[in-house]
């Protein structure tokens, strides 16, 4: 079964959609996402995480859309500039551009100023996985500057194939209590160290993003971190489009039935108000947060080098 | 027939020889690519995998997979 007559942009299980119709079946999937989890209210002040990838970028995309129907909705533009040589560089450049076009403030921090090192030399210092250095002090900045500059809410590009890794990536390490903070939102609780976290794009497949923000002009390059591929997840990701490609709707399966016992694992695991870091004033689960730990690490192996 | 295809950083673009009325799913198979992981256009144009290919395309197969 087919939508229309014009050329056809995407392929679900059981009919072909055009560019338009699948512009509109992809926008009526995040609208809902975002009503069915209540995920965004009438008036924010909404930080969007903006890397200048294709996820974060559509997800911006959309919610200009919904900000421009909903005034009291505003949106800021926040990008973390890891130091990737060859490929921050460039996202950052796609993302300036970006929110120039959609009229959107956008603020950047560099791993560089507010760490005093990239996170290219912090890899050549100390041993440890790229993407577990990496996200530990993207984390910790986006909270940090989430609340200085008053936001709400901050939205993430994150997607359903980035929540079926992680579900999976879980589960294969034994550790339920991580997956009890995932979900299309997190950090809903009263605590003002964090900054509650949305995913629009929860719904929505890597391939459904790419597909809509090709045809919509949003970008038509999608080169992945260099870093990638030495990470855990890649391997998850990798054997679940293996999968996925045998099995189709196996991703989706996995996120909707992760959906029916989230609430369940958020009963069992539930998080009392988080610790503060004495360093840093941020969230810690002890006296120390992530970031701190790491810091004093990197510091310990530059002066032993 | 031969075709033209650019994938990922092989952005010059590679020739290949398909046999007549091939699709992109056949491309694909013979490139030992997913579909799940990449969108495929011809000029400016989204193409599916049941898409026949002709002589002389130029095709750009762009991998959609991130994620650190």
């Amino acid at each position: 079964m087919n939508c229309c007559n014009n050329p056809k942009v995407f392929e679900l299980s059981n009919k072909k959609l055009c560019k338009e119709h699948f512009s509109e079946y992809f926008e009526s999937k995040v609208f809902k996402t975002i009503s069915q989890f209540n995920l965004i209210d009438k008036e924010e002040n909404l930080g969007v995480a903006l890397s200048g990838g294709k996820d974060s970028l559509t997800l911006l995309f959309i919610l200009s859309k919904l900000a421009a129907k909903n005034p009291k909705i505003k949106l800021h533009a926040i990008c973390i500039d890891e130091g990737i040589e060859g490929y921050r560089n460039k996202t950052i450049i796609t993302a300036k551009e970006f929110c120039k076009k959609n009229d959107v403030p956008l603020d950047i921090y560099s791993y560089e100023k507010e760490f005093k090192m990239s996170l290219d030399k912090m890899l050549k210092t100390l041993d440890i996985k790229p993407c577990t250095m990496c996200g530990i002090f993207r984390r910790y900045l986006l909270n940090k500057k989430s609340k200085e500059l008053n936001f709400t809410k901050l939205a993430t590009g994150h997607n359903l194939d980035d929540e079926a890794q992680s579900i999976v990536m879980n589960q294969f390490k034994n550790n339920l209590m991580a997956s009890a903070r995932l979900g299309p939102i997190s950090g809903i609780k009263k605590n003002r160290a964090f900054v509650p976290r949305i995913k629009p794009l929860y719904l929505c497949s890597e391939k459904e993003v790419a597909t809509y923000a090709f045809i919509n002009g949003i970008l038509d390059d999608f080169t992945e971190c260099p870093n990638v591929v030495k990470s855990y997840r890649a391997q998850v990701r990798d054997m679940l489009n293996n999968f996925e490609n045998n099995n189709l709707g196996t991703k989706n399966a996995i996120v909707n039935s992760f959906l029916e016992i989230l609430p369940e694992l958020k009963e069992k695991y539930k998080f009392g108000e988080a610790g503060m870091c004495k360093e840093c004033g941020e969230v810690a689960s002890k006296d120390k947060c992530n970031a701190c730990k790491l810091l004093d690490r990197l510091e310990k192996a530059k002066t032993n080098s | 027939m031969e075709i033209k295809v650019s994938y990922d950083r092989n952005q010059g673009g590679k020739k290949m020889e398909l046999d007549e009325n091939a699709t992109v799913k056949n491309l694909l198979e013979k490139m030992n690519i997913n579909p799940v992981t990449v969108i495929m256009s011809r000029g400016n144009d989204i193409i599916l995998e049941n898409e026949i290919l002709k002589d002389k395309d130029e095709i750009k197969i762009m991998s959609v997979i991130s994620g650190g």
